[in-house]
């Protein structure tokens, strides 16, 4: 199955990436590619995607409102604000990619199935 | 003759291996979604055929049999409507497997923890262990957690698709974890049995036949893992409450554990409680199980006492005095302050409720036990007050009726002390 984790950063463990030390940032990578080199070795997973993102002042929303487009400043909830990047992941079950998601800095993750629609 | 017979062998299966044919067929499926209402379904078609037909060789390999032909069916049928069934390209073959009884194995520790994981929300945990695990019908369920069947069936089966979408496995953790999920699987079914015992209405002022089912999990769990504490500790302490449930209501009213006949309870099963307690939990555990083990030797105390004066109220004080250590609870601390005014008198009960106030505000317990207190050390002023406060608190109308009379009792002086 394909999973995707949404990582909500402003819970995180090390609070936003502006104004930390550049070791309590290299601490918080370090952590990431952790995550990516044990899906690679995990039996039955393979990384699929993961990008971080910019924060919900860099979002723009955008919505149909009466049959129209309309363009707002964003993001489209509060909570969105704190989303800081995502991955897909391949992977046999649920536990396995609550596993791998532990070695992951402590953020609050959604972990979502990716449906599939064709 | 041969219904009676045929009926009599299926309810027996029904009764012993449901759980073991629905944890097969999920494990071999991985269609939760799909397999329970197969196994449904045999089980009707046995009903309806076996009387006539006779009973099959091998009953249970036969039901699993044609509820595994049922689940294929439908997979057919979804590759067929051109949607999805990804699952069958990880191997599950179209051929039904043999179907040796003995060869089917036994997942159902597998699908208790999978019933009980913590991805799935609280109130559907319990609800179906006992659908899945031990088949009780899905409108005991709901009469036992008080809501619709139709509630109970909705939930139910988001639960089930949750884990089928969500794709949470059929396999149980190991070391640590599963300890920890243990403990887990533990509380939620001590939750489902409460439930049972939190008063209705009417004739179901106490649920106590369902309540019986989710003993029966606790001892499907302890036979599942018998050297887990928490599993033993649960099924003794279950099966101790439990075995009271004859004397809990007389003329449609509770009856407190002091006043209930003890002739009524059932003598046989807190033997085999006792018996069950006796092999291991005299050693203190750690954690949940320690919370369980000391519960379950407040209860043993209880239930081997013939008459109530003969409660060994000290060795229950001591119980929760170590209960209070582990939990750190405001409401063990009550229960102690009762058993040590039982064993030490009023006044050193009444000390031990010192200071609780602010971790129960709204309790009506604690001034309800407070004015009990009061009055036997002779403050009827006190008692007074602290029954005003407690009948003002008090939301459950049963509840109120009692510290109601228990107030006008104080007035008469001839029935107090």
């Amino acid at each position: 199955m394909k999973y995707f984790l949404l990582l909500a950063s402003e819970a995180a463990e090390y609070g936003p990436w502006e104004g930390r030390t550049p070791e309590s940032q290299e601490e918080e990578m370090a952590k990431h590619f952790a995550f990516g080199e044990a899906c690679e070795a995990a039996e039955g997973v393979e990384f699929v995607s993961g990008e971080a993102l910019g924060d919900g002042s860099m979002a723009t929303t955008m919505r149909v409102v009466d049959g129209e487009h309309t363009i707002t400043d964003g993001p489209f909830a509060e909570a969105a604000e704190q989303i800081g990047g995502f991955y897909v992941l391949e992977a046999p079950s649920l536990d396995v990619v609550v596993e791998l998601a532990k070695i992951l800095p402590g953020y609050d993750i959604d972990i979502r199935p990716v449906m599939d629609v064709g | 003759m041969i219904a009676t017979s045929a009926d009599g062998v299926l309810a027996e299966i029904h009764r012993a291996e449901w759980g073991r044919l629905l944890a097969s067929l999920v494990a071999r499926t991985r269609r939760l979604d799909l397999v329970e209402d197969a196994l449904s379904e045999a089980f009707a078609r046995a009903a309806a055929r076996w009387p006539t037909d006779g009973v099959p060789d091998r009953p249970a390999a036969w039901l699993y049999t044609t509820a595994y032909r049922q689940v294929l069916g439908r997979l057919r049928g979804e590759a067929m409507a051109g949607r999805k069934a990804p699952l069958l390209a990880t191997g599950l073959g179209w051929e039904p497997p043999p179907a040796e009884p003995d060869a089917l194995g036994d997942e159902r520790l597998d699908l208790i923890l999978l019933c009980c994981h913590p991805a799935l929300q609280p109130e559907s945990r319990s609800a179906l262990a006992l659908r899945l695990v031990i088949g009780t019908p899905t409108e005991e369920i709901a009469r036992l957690f008080l809501v619709k069947t139709a509630t109970m069936a909705a939930r139910l089966t988001r639960a089930k698709k949750k884990i089928v979408q969500a794709g949470i496995p059929l396999s149980a953790p190991v070391g640590e974890e599963l300890d920890r999920r243990l403990d887990e699987v533990c509380r939620t079914i001590y939750l489902a049995f409460t439930a049972g015992y939190t008063p209705g209405s009417g004739n179901d002022l106490l649920r106590a036949d369902v309540a019986g089912e989710a003993v029966r999990l606790a001892w499907t769990l302890y036979h599942l893992v018998p050297r887990s504490p928490q599993a033993r500790n649960l099924a003794g302490l279950l099966a101790l409450q439990h075995a009271r449930r004859d004397a809990r209501v007389s003329a449609g009213r509770l009856v407190t554990l002091a006043d209930q006949d003890r002739a009524r309870w059932r003598h046989d099963e807190i033997a085999a409680a006792i018996a069950t307690l006796d092999a291991k939990a005299t050693a203190s555990a750690d954690g949940y199980a320690e919370e369980l083990r000391l519960q379950a030797r407040i209860a043993a105390a209880h239930a081997t006492a013939s008459v109530a004066a003969d409660t060994d109220w000290g060795h229950i004080a001591e119980c929760y005095e170590r209960l209070e250590l582990v939990t750190g609870s405001p409401v063990v601390r009550l229960n102690r302050a009762v058993a040590v005014a039982e064993s030490a008198g009023p006044d050193a009960g009444l000390r031990l409720l010192d200071g609780l106030d602010d971790a129960l505000p709204t309790s009506h317990r604690l001034p309800a036990v407070r004015a009990e207190l009061a009055r036997r050390s002779g403050d009827a002023e006190r008692a007074r007050a602290e029954l005003d406060t407690a009948i003002s608190r008090c939301a459950n109308s049963v509840e109120v009726a009692h510290l109601e009379e228990r107030r006008r009792s104080l007035d008469a002086p001839h029935e107090s002390g």
